[in-house]
């Protein structure tokens, strides 16, 4: 660092505060004595002297310090109490090549703001935080904070902090050097000179690092609070050397920046023919398939069901995709949520060529009943004329309903011999496909390799098969 | 157009990729959770930023942040999460920042049930979090919606500078229907008067402060105008067999879709039942609910999937020239087509 | 400021000072005192008592006003004034 010829108000400042109301545009809020005046102007020097007071972004918190905006000659962002580590991580993700300075209060960092710091160091975010230790609430008119000392009094402590009812004060560099990311944690004092100036020296490390893209630094800086404490800022600085030092002890509990490499960030991809080709337009085609005019059905309200793991879900999905391809409207709503838990599955799929009202088939034209339970649940709610296709397989009752056509089908001993229990949902699309006539299965095997995009050449072929067989089976045993 | 089947939440990450949104930051909740996952699957294929924060909380200020540094930003929770997010996006209506939020109802209160509901209506039309402001407000009802609603929300938002929602249900949420995926938007709107973006002509201050009472009461009042320019220019409504209806059906989301089910059902019982459906619930559209008895409707059944904080903006539009009757269904029930029909005909003699 | 001052000297303004005496307390000369008179906002000023200032910059690094405190050091060259 260049010998200074003159020491006088910093370039990281705003020149006249014109973000301050009222008529005091050259002086600041804080009260005589406050350390948080001494930390700002520390700050300030060290962003002019590695001329990055440009590059750089606040944040302020809630505290007495939620004014530091109408000083730092910065970008500058006044955030919820507590948060400032969280908008501190998207503002320096956003603008990757930006100096982020998180500056926070005892109560806004480790009382409300607890966790998001916490999470904000251990993500090891590009950003050096100040923190501001002064063991009280001071903009709120000293209250207890997570950092008053055991005994101390304060305005929601009249009778001293008691350790029993509101714990320990928290120290939180030690809290945060448990965490792997950090490189850099540190705790200083403004109590006297030669501490003055290791505090100046931590900022430009911890600053220094942010500009150096070495991820996440820490400086907890013991700060006075002349009105809190009720005292002169003399009388306070020796409060901080006799009564805050021993439960805070001055130390760098953590330096690996130097052995850190730099955070780095992607590039976002925003040019539109990139992201089409990223999301795979290509690949999607129009339906191409035609409707068969002469359909046993021309709608189908479905619902599939079963228990969890008889591919109920994906028998939906598949049906409503091989619809899709053939121009229909298409919806599959499934059963979500603790009902899935119990073990037992369905799910609604509608394929018809006008607009879909609602996608849960309350009065279905049709049902896969998978298993016994199924059966017994949704057999009453087709309606008259519709179709029942059930899995004798698992189902040795006979279905009650005589006013809808059944389709006694063993689609899980059919998958069975295919070898593969999992292609039971396949089989129900074979099925499906020669109950209704709407689809042709040697259309559907045009479609196999979209709709098991990236499995191996073998589960395609066994589905193509499954498809086969589920629609073999009913045509040779109902037509 | 090339088409793709995937669920409501899927479409709505889609959406906001086409849209040019460059991060989410979210935290999981059932049934939302899909969009935290969709967007964590799809947001770095795309070198832009997926981001599972420590909580709803945490979420939503990370949004601000990144609003602030002038990206087009998404997050997207459910129930307890948005009660979460409430003082956040307060802020982000107190600093004028657009993001999108998008909602995707559940059970409720407290932690109820993962079912879907309509019961955030109040929490998010109503501009759930402390102080005077109001969020613009989306109700999509297909997955193509939550496709081109959550577009539509980026161009609101940013258009008037204020967080927009895209508020739906679970059924919309989790439901899979084909979508055809739109073509990605070409240019982003300038931000560089007031974004942060950490350089020499970016020194801007993102701020909700206003100390001066006459201050804040002025930057109050102009919010309000901002209201009243979305109030007059972006109600969106979707009318279903209205020209001949004499009795209508309100309801949006998956309501509107069960209603459509059961115009249809009902025009077959020769009942002349139509639908108005809100797409806007900020601007609500309380010009078109307020024609309608100069339109020969007869009767106007509001039906909602939460105790009754729908019909109370229809009445309030309705401004006693009708009143309005209601029927819904709640802890994640959803009613049945035949059910609004037989509604209507005890209702209304038909 | 004032040319006829021997360098190294600290330049106090007295309408910004808020009278902490951080200054006096860190200032290892005893060079900076407290004013008997008080500026427009009711504080007693810190003022340099005119000699003995060894320019070590802690006076400056210790007051929390980022505009109340300015050290000129020995080396100091006064800026042209147009
Ligand atoms: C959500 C919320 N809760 C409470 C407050 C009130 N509040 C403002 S500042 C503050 C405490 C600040 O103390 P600290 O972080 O230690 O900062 P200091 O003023 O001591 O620098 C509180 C509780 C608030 N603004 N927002
Ligand atoms: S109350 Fe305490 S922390 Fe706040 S400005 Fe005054 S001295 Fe500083
Ligand atoms: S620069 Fe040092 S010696 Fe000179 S007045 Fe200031 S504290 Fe005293
Ligand atoms: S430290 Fe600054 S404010 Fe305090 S007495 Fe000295 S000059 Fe005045
Ligand atoms: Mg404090």
């Amino acid at each position: 660092m260049a010998h200074k010829t003159v020491l006088r108000k910093p370039k990281g400042f705003i020149d006249v505060y014109k973000h301050k109301p009222g008529a005091e545009k050259d002086r600041t809020h804080y009260c005589p004595g406050c350390g948080h005046g001494i930390l700002h102007k520390l700050i300030a020097e060290a962003l002019e002297d590695f001329d990055i007071v440009d590059k750089t972004i606040v944040i302020s918190p809630v505290g007495c310090s939620v004014f530091a905006y109408y000083y730092f000659h910065t970008g500058n962002l006044q955030v919820p109490h507590g948060r400032a580590p969280a908008v501190a991580t998207s503002v320096s993700r956003a603008n990757p090549d930006s100096v982020v300075i998180s500056y926070q209060g005892d109560g806004d960092l480790a009382a409300i703001g607890g966790n998001n710091i916490l999470q904000a160091a251990n993500r090891g975010e590009n950003m050096v935080v100040f923190f501001v230790n002064n063991a009280i609430y001071g903009m709120t008119g000293g209250q207890m904070a997570p950092t008053t000392l055991e005994g101390q009094i304060t305005t929601t402590t009249p009778y001293g902090r008691n350790v029993k009812t509101d714990g320990y004060p928290l120290q939180m560099c030690e809290i945060i050097n448990q965490l792997t990311a950090p490189v850099y944690v540190t705790r200083t004092s403004l109590h006297d000179m030669p501490n003055i100036r290791k505090t100046r020296a931590a900022v430009r490390k911890g600053i220094k690092n942010a500009m150096d893209k070495k991820g996440f630094s820490f400086i907890e800086v013991l700060s006075m609070c002349p009105s809190g404490w009720k005292m002169d800022s003399v009388p306070a600085q020796e409060w901080i050397k006799e009564n805050m030092l021993p439960r805070f002890p001055l130390s760098t509990l953590r330096d690996i920046s130097e052995d850190t490499p730099a955070v780095e960030r992607p590039v976002p991809v925003m040019d539109p023919d990139e992201v089409k080709n990223i999301l795979g337009y290509g690949a999607l085609s129009d339906s191409n398939l035609t409707k068969n005019p002469d359909a046993a059905f021309e709608k189908v309200a479905l619902r599939v069901a079963g228990f969890g793991g008889q591919g109920i879900m994906s028998a939906g999905i598949a049906l409503a995709n091989v619809g899709m391809e053939y121009g229909y409207n298409v919806s599959w709503l499934p059963s979500y949520g603790p009902e899935m838990r119990g073990g037992t599955a369905n799910c609604s799929v509608k394929i018809q060529s006008e607009t879909i009202g609602a996608s849960e088939c309350t009065e279905p034209n049709m049902l896969i009943a998978m298993n016994q339970p199924s059966l017994e649940k949704f057999e009453k709610i087709i309606v008259p004329g519709g179709a029942l296709i059930y899995n004798t397989t698992l189902i040795d009752r006979e279905p009650t309903r005589k006013d809808v056509k059944v389709y006694a089908v063993p689609i899980t001993g059919i998958a069975d011999d295919l070898g593969d229990t999992r292609v039971q949902s396949m089989v129900n699309v074979g099925a499906f496909a020669a109950v209704t006539g709407m689809f042709d299965p040697s259309e559907i095997e045009s479609l196999m390799s979209s709709l098991f995009e990236g499995k191996p050449e073998k589960v395609v072929k066994l589905n193509e098969k499954a498809v086969r067989k589920g629609y073999e089976y009913v045509k040779e045993n109902f037509s | 157009m090339p088409r793709k089947l995937m669920k409501g939440n899927y479409a709505a990450v889609y959406g906001a990729i086409l849209a040019g949104c460059k991060s989410y930051y979210g935290y999981p909740i059932t049934p939302a959770s899909e969009i935290a996952e969709s967007a964590s699957a799809l947001f770095p294929k795309f070198g832009r930023t997926f981001l599972q924060a420590e909580s709803e909380v945490a979420a939503i200020n990370m949004v601000y942040g990144a609003a602030g540094c002038g990206q087009r930003v998404l997050t997207g929770s459910s129930g307890p999460g948005i009660s979460l997010k409430q003082e956040g996006i307060s802020y982000c209506a107190g600093s004028a920042l657009p993001c999108v939020i998008v909602d995707i109802m559940r059970g409720g209160p407290g932690l109820g049930n993962i079912g879907p509901e309509q019961s955030d209506y109040n929490q998010v039309v109503k501009g759930g979090g402390h102080g005077n402001y109001k969020v613009i407000v989306l109700a999509p009802n297909s997955a193509q919606e939550m496709c081109d609603l959550t577009m539509l929300a980026f161009e609101l938002a940013d258009k008037y500078r204020n967080p927009a929602f895209v508020l739906t249900d679970g059924v919309i949420g989790q439901m899979m229907e084909a979508v055809e995926l739109p073509e990605p938007v070409t240019e982003l709107p300038d931000k560089s008067e007031w974004a942060v973006y950490g350089t020499a002509d970016s020194r801007h201050l993102i701020n909700s402060i206003y100390l001066d009472h006459d201050d804040l009461e002025r930057w109050n009042r102009e919010l309000m105008k901002k209201y009243a320019i979305i109030q007059k220019n972006e109600v969106r409504v979707e009318e279903y067999r209205m020209d001949d209806a004499e009795i209508v059906a309100i309801g949006y989301g998956s309501c509107s879709r069960v209603i459509r089910s059961a115009v249809d059902l009902a025009r077959e019982r020769g009942i002349k039942l139509g639908m108005l459906r809100p797409i806007t619930l900020f601007p609500f559209p309380a010009t078109e609910i307020a024609s309608l008895p100069d339109r020969g409707v007869k009767g106007i059944l509001t039906f909602e999937m939460s105790d009754g904080q729908l019909v109370d903006d229809v009445n309030l539009a309705l401004k006693g020239k009708m009143i309005s009757d209601l029927h819904n269904r709640m802890g994640g029930n959803v009613p049945s087509a035949q059910e609004i029909c037989e509604k209507v005909s005890e209702l209304y003699g038909v | 400021m004032n040319e006829n001052r021997e360098y190294p000297f600290p330049e106090i303004d007295p309408d910004i000072c808020k009278g902490c005496k951080l200054c006096v307390a860190s200032c290892p000369k005893g060079v900076l005192v407290i004013s008997e008179r008080l500026n427009s906002k009711g504080f007693h000023y810190s003022e340099y008592v005119g000699e003995g200032c060894i320019g070590c910059g802690n006076c400056f690094y210790t007051c929390p006003e980022p505009s109340a405190v300015t050290v000129y050091m020995k080396d100091y060259v006064p800026e042209e004034v147009s």
